[in-house]
C-alpha cells in the first residue's frame, strides 16, 4: 500500500466533511484527535515503502516518507492543541479540520512529487486550503480579511513566478520530470538561464518558508489569522518547502558559485532583517513571524552547503523548528482566553499564573535562540558546521552574530514571564491532557538537543 | 586515546556522578512543595556533591600530567562528538571550588530568598552541574553545551531575584557573554574541520599554520576575555554583580570568572601557542591596564558590591598576567590566584550579602561604623579585606608573588605597574574597611552574625590562612600538569 499516508489523511478530511452535516459539530474535536493519531500511525508504518507511481511522477522513498512523518506528527500535535477552540465559530469547525487535512494532503504529496506539474498541483492543493481558513476567526474584524487577501495575492504571485521558472526548465530539458532535468541541467548551470530558472522555481518554496524577499506576508498573516491557523501555517508547510528545496537544489550539483552566492545573500538578508525587525515587536505572533523569517535564513545555511551533510542538517533543523514553534504557539493558544492576539505585556507574571506554561515558553525561546542544551542549538550547530565545511565562513559568522541579536527578543519572552510582575494574577488552569502535551513538547525540544542519536544518520541515509 | 587520558580506575563513573548529582538534586527540588524541605534538600545535594569531589581529590594522582578518571562514550558519531570527561591538575581545584561554594550559596540564601525558593534552588543546582561539567569536559561540544547552558540559570538568578536594575543587568550579561560564545563556537568548528574531531586533548600542540592560529586565537580570546573579564570587556560585570542576589554574585565571582582564565589556559595556550605568544604583549598590556584601571575605579565607588566587583577586574588582571607571562611561575601563580580570588572575593560578597540582609542597602556610608555593634562581622570582613589586598600571610599574597616573579622575568615594566596596582588594592580595600569599621558613630543596633553565617565563612577563612602560610600542597598538585604545559610550550616555541 504505497499511498497509505495520503489515503489516510484524505480519509480524515472526508470524514470531517461528513461531520459538517451533523447537528452537534463540536463533537468533532475528540474524533479528529483520534483520527490524526491514526494518520500518524499509518504514516510511521509506511516508512519503509519504496516505489514509483504515475509513470515516475510520484516517488515514494525514505526521504519522502520521513518528511511525511514529520508532517503527520506536526498535524497531530496541532490538532491536539486545538482542544479549547475559542477562536473558530463552531458551525465551521468540521470544515476547518477538513481544510487542515487537505492542506496536509497537499504537503505530503509535495514531498513525493518529482515532476514539475505534480509539484505545482500539490503545492496548490495545500495553499488553497490555507487561503480559505485564514479568515476563519471569531468576530468580524478587517484584520483577518486583510490577512487572507494578502496571503492569497502573495501566494498567487509566488506561484506564478515559480511556474515561470519551471517553464524555463522545461525549455531547457524538454521534459517535466526532475530525473530528466538533472541530466541536462549541469551544462546550463554555468549560464544565466540555468541559475535564473532554478532561483525562480525555488521562489514558491521561499514563499512558504518566508525567506527574504518573499517574507512580507508573514507578519500580517500571523497577526491576522487565528492563533490555531497561524500555528499550522508557521510550521507544517515549511517542512514540505524544505523537502522541495533540498530536492530541487540537488539538481544544481555541482553547485555553481553564482547560485550559491545568491542563496547566501538571501540567507544573510533574511536572518538580519528578521532579527532586527523582531527586536521591536510587541505582538508575539508578529514577533514569531520575524523569528520565522530569520530561521528561514538559518535553514538556508544547510541548503547552500550543497552537500548531503548540509541537507541532513537542514532536515534536522526543520524538525526541531516545528517542535519549538509549536511549543511557543501552544503557550499563545492556552494564554488567549477568547482567541485574541497575545502581546508581550500579557506574558507578565506568567510564571506565577502557570509555572508550566512559563517553563514551556522559556524552553522554546531558548531553543529558538539556539542555547544549549536545547534542540535549537544542536540544529544550528549542524547547520553552521556544514556551511563552514563547504567553505562559507562569511555566512557562518553572519549567522553567529545574528544569534546574538536575536537573543534579545527571545530573552524578552522569558523575562516577561519570569521577572515582570503580573497585571492579572488569575491562575491559568490546565487540564491533565494539556499539561501532558506541554510536557511532551518540552521533552521533544530537549530530546532533540541532548540525544540526536540516529536521527541525523537516518536523515543522511534518506538523502 | 591512551596517550592523554587515564581511564577511570574506580568502580563507578565518579566524574559523571559529580556532575549529575546536583542535577538529580535539582529535579528532586522541583518535585517538592515545602520551602524548608527544599532548602534542606538543596543543601544536602550540595554537601553530597562536595563529599564526592573530596573523594575525587583523595584519589587524584598528582604524579602525572595526564587527565584522570577518564570516561569515554560515543555521542554523535556522525560528527565525531564524544562524551569525554577527565580531570587534571588545573581543573581539580576548580571543581573543588565549585562544589565548596554551592552549599555555601544555599546557606547564604537561607533567609535572604523568600520568594520562589524552589526555582531559586533549582537554578543554583543546575548551575553547579553546568559549572562542574565545563571543567570536566574534554570534548569541545560537550564543553560548549555546559558553557552555554550555564547562562540560563545565571540569567534567571539575576533577572528574577536581582536588585532594582535587574532587567538591564541580566540582559547585558546574557548578550555580552553570548556574543563571546558564538565566536568560540565558530573557532571550535574551525578547529574541528582541520582535525576531524572535537576532542580537546587531540587538538593540543599541533602544528597549525600561523594565520589559522591567529584567527582562532582572536575568536577564543573574545569569548574568554569577556568571561574573565579583561579590560575593556568588563562593563557587564559591575552591573551583573551589583544586581545579582548574593548567591549569584558569589557564583559569578568564584566560579564563572574563573572559566575565562581556565579557557585561556586550556585552549589558547596549548591549541594555538604561537598566536598566544604573538599576542602575549597585548594581553599583558590589557591585564596591567585592568589592574590599574580597576584599582582607580574602586577608589571612587560608594557601593560596596560595585567596589568588590571592580576589584575583581583588577584581581583577574593578575591571573591573565600570570598566564601570558609564559613562565612556570606565572602559570602556577595564575592558577593559585584563580582559587584565591574565588575564595576571597566570594567571601567578601557573602559579607556584603550579610549586611545587606540587615540594612537593605549597599551604600558604604549607610553601612559604616559597624565596629562596635557587629564585632564578629567586622572581624570577618576585615580579615577578608586584608586578604584581598594580598597581605603577607594570606592566600592572595602567595598568588601575587608567583605572578609577579613570572612577570618580572618577562617584562620589568609590566611587573612594576602590577606592583603599583597591588598598592592601589591596599588603598581601596583599607578605605572601605575604615568606613565600615569606624566611618560613623551614630549607627543604631544591628544584629551581629548568627551561627549559620559564621559556619559558611569559617571554612573560607581557614583556606585563606592555609594557602597563605603553607601553599606547598596546592602547588604540588598542580605542578606536574603546569610543568607539562610549560615544557610543551617551550618545545614548540623555541
Amino acid at each position: 500500500m504505497l499511498l497509505l499516508p495520503e489515503f489516510s489523511i484524505f480519509l480524515f478530511s472526508v470524514i470531517c466533511l461528513f461531520f459538517s452535516i451533523s447537528k452537534k459539530k463540536s463533537g468533532i474535536v475528540p474524533f479528529a484527535r483520534l483520527l490524526t493519531l491514526l494518520v500518524l500511525i499509518a504514516t510511521v508504518l509506511s516508512i519503509a515503502n519504496n516505489g514509483e507511481l504515475f509513470s515516475g511522477a510520484y516517488r515514494i522513498d525514505l526521504f519522502s516518507q520521513i518528511f511525511k512523518i514529520i508532517i503527520a506528527l506536526g498535524l497531530c500535535l496541532v490538532v491536539l492543541m486545538l482542544g479549547r477552540n475559542t477562536e473558530i465559530e463552531e458551525a465551521y469547525l468540521p470544515e476547518y479540520y477538513m481544510f487542515f487535512g487537505f492542506s496536509t494532503l497537499g504537503l505530503m504529496m509535495l514531498t513525493s512529487s518529482v515532476e514539475l506539474i505534480s509539484i505545482v498541483i500539490s503545492l496548490e492543493i495545500s495553499s488553497y486550503s490555507l487561503y480559505v481558513i485564514v479568515p476563519l476567526r471569531k468576530g468580524h474584524t478587517k484584520i483577518q480579511i486583510e490577512a487572507s487577501i494578502k496571503y492569497l495575492f502573495f501566494g498567487a504571485i509566488s506561484t506564478g513566478v515559480m511556474v515561470f521558472g519551471m517553464s524555463y526548465m522545461y525549455g531547457m530539458a524538454h521534459s517535466t520530470f526532475l530525473s530528466d532535468i538533472i541530466t541536462v541541467f549541469p551544462q546550463f548551470m554555468t549560464k544565466p538561464i540555468g541559475i535564473l530558472a532554478l532561483i525562480l522555481t525555488l521562489t514558491g518554496f521561499f514563499f512558504k518558508l518566508s525567506l527574504f524577499p518573499f517574507h512580507f506576508w508573514a507578519p500580517d498573516i500571523y497577526e491576522g489569522a487565528s492563533n490555531s491557523t497561524t500555528t499550522f501555517i508557521a510550521t507544517i508547510p515549511k517542512v514540505a518547502a524544505t523537502a522541495l528545496l533540498i530536492r530541487i537544489t540537488m539538481l544544481a550539483l555541482p553547485a555553481p558559485v553564482q547560485f550559491v552566492n545568491i542563496l547566501m545573500v538571501l540567507a544573510a538578508f533574511s536572518m538580519t532583517i528578521g532579527n532586527l525587525v523582531g527586536l521591536v515587536q510587541k505582538d508575539i505572533k508578529r514577533l514569531l513571524a520575524y523569528s520565522g523569517i530569520a530561521h528561514a535564513g538559518y535553514l538556508m545555511l544547510g541548503i547552500l552547503s550543497m552537500s548531503r551533510e548540509g541537507s541532513a542538517s537542514a532536515m534536522f533543523y526543520i524538525t526541531i523548528y516545528v517542535f519549538m514553534n509549536l511549543a511557543c504557539f501552544y503557550v499563545l493558544i492556552l494564554l488567549s482566553q477568547k482567541g485574541e492576539n497575545v502581546t508581550l505585556n500579557d506574558l507578565a507574571g506568567l510564571s506565577r499564573r502557570s509555572p508550566l506554561l512559563a517553563l514551556l515558553l522559556a524552553v522554546a525561546a531558548f531553543s529558538l535562540a539556539g542555547i544549549p542544551p536545547t534542540g535549537g542549538f544542536t540544529g544550528k550547530f549542524f547547520l553552521l558546521t556544514s556551511a563552514f565545511r563547504s567553505g562559507h565562513l562569511t555566512i557562518v559568522i553572519i549567522g553567529a552574530v545574528n544569534t546574538v541579536i536575536s537573543i534579545f527578543y527571545y530573552l524578552n519572552l522569558v523575562r516577561m514571564g519570569y521577572s515582570k510582575e503580573a497585571v492579572t494574577t488569575a491562575p491559568i488552569n490546565l487540564s491533565v491532557s494539556e499539561k501532558l502535551l506541554c510536557y511532551i513538547l518540552i521533552f521533544l525540544v530537549l530530546y532533540m538537543g541532548i540525544l540526536p542519536f540516529g536521527l541525523l544518520e537516518l536523515f543522511k541515509i534518506a538523502l | 586515546m591512551e596517550q592523554y587520558l587515564l581511564m577511570n580506575q574506580l568502580s563507578f563513573p565518579v566524574l559523571s556522578a559529580t556532575i549529575f548529582l546536583p542535577l538529580i538534586g535539582a529535579i528532586l527540588v522541583l518535585l517538592m512543595k515545602n520551602d524548608k524541605v527544599i532548602k534542606i534538600t538543596a543543601f544536602a545535594s550540595g554537601i553530597v556533591t562536595f563529599i564526592m569531589s573530596i573523594f575525587l581529590f583523595a584519589n587524584f594522582n598528582p604524579e602525572t600530567h595526564l587527565f584522570q578518571f577518564g570516561e569515554f562514550l560515543s555521542w554523535i558519531p556522525l560528527y565525531n562528538i564524544n562524551y569525554i570527561l577527565g580531570v587534571d591538575g588545573i581543573t581539580i581545584f576548580l571543581i573543588l571550588l565549585t562544589t565548596l561554594f554551592t552549599p555555601i550559596c544555599v546557606l547564604c540564601s537561607w533567609t535572604a530568598i523568600k520568594d520562589r525558593v524552589k526555582e531559586f534552588m533549582f537554578c543554583i543546582l543546575v548551575m553547579e552541574t553546568a559549572m562542574i561539567g565545563v571543567f570536566c569536559s574534554l570534548d569541545f561540544i560537550l564543553f560548549y553545551i555546559f558553557w552555554e547552558a550555564m547562562l540560563i540559570p545565571m540569567y534567571l538568578l539575576i533577572a528574577v531575584w536581582g536588585g532594582p536594575k535587574k532587567d538591564y543587568a541580566s540582559i547585558k550579561f546574557f548578550i555580552y557573554t553570548l556574543f563571546g560564545s558564538v565566536f568560540l563556537l565558530v573557532a571550535i568548528i574551525a578547529v574541528y574541520l582541520v582535525n576531524g574531531t572535537f576532542n580537546i586533548p587531540e587538538a593540543m600542540f599541533r602544528n597549525y599554520s600561523f594565520s589559522f592560529q591567529i584567527w582562532v586565537f582572536l575568536a577564543f580570546a573574545i569569548a574568554f576575555a569577556i568571561k574573565v573579564p579583561m579590560f575593556p570587556f568588563h562593563t557587564w560585570l559591575p552591573a551583573a554583580h551589583t544586581e545579582a542576589p548574593t548567591a549569584g554574585s558569589v557564583f559569578l565571582a568564584s566560579v564563572l570568572l574563573k572559566m575565562g582564565a581556565y579557557g585561556f589556559m586550556r585552549f589558547c595556550l596549548p591549541i594555538v601557542p604561537k598566536a598566544s605568544l604573538y599576542f602575549a604583549p597585548y594581553m599583558v598590556a590589557l591585564s596591567v591596564i585592568g589592574i590599574i584601571y580597576g584599582g582607580f575605579v574602586c577608589l571612587s565607588q560608594t557601593d560596596m558590591k560595585k567596589l568588590i566587583a571592580y576589584s575583581s577586574v583588577a584581581h583577574m588582571g593578575f591571573v591573565t598576567l600570570g598566564i601570558f607571562s609564559f613562565t612556570l611561575f606565572g602559570f602556577e601563580g595564575a592558577l593559585l590566584q584563580m582559587l584565591n580570588h574565588g575564595i576571597t572575593t566570594g567571601a567578601l560578597f557573602l559579607c556584603v550579602g550579610i549586611i545587606y540582609e540587615r540594612t537593605h542597602t549597599r551604600e558604604i556610608m549607610d553601612n559604616a561604623g559597624l565596629g562596635k555593634i557587629m564585632p564578629i562581622y567586622v572581624g570577618f570582613f576585615g580579615f577578608f579585606s586584608i586578604s584581598a589586598f594580598a597581605f603577607p600571610g594570606t592566600n592572595n599574597f602567595v598568588g601575587e608573588i608567583y605572578v609577579l616573579i613570572g612577570t618580572f622575568v618577562q617584562s620589568k615594566l609590566a611587573g612594576f605597574l602590577a606592583v603599583v596596582g597591588a598598592v592601589l588594592a591596599a588603598a581601596y580595600m583599607l578605605r572601605l574597611l575604615k568606613q565600615i569599621v569606624w566611618g560613623r558613630t551614630d549607627q543604631v543596633f544591628i544584629k551581629d552574625m548568627n551561627a549559620r553565617e559564621v559556619v559558611y565563612l569559617l571554612p573560607l577563612m581557614l583556606f585563606v590562612l592555609w594557602v597563605g602560610f603553607f601553599p606547598r600542597p596546592y602547588v604540588y598538585v598542580m605542578e606536574k600538569t603546569l610543568a607539562h604545559l610549560f615544557n610543551q610550550l617551550q618545545a614548540i616555541l623555541h
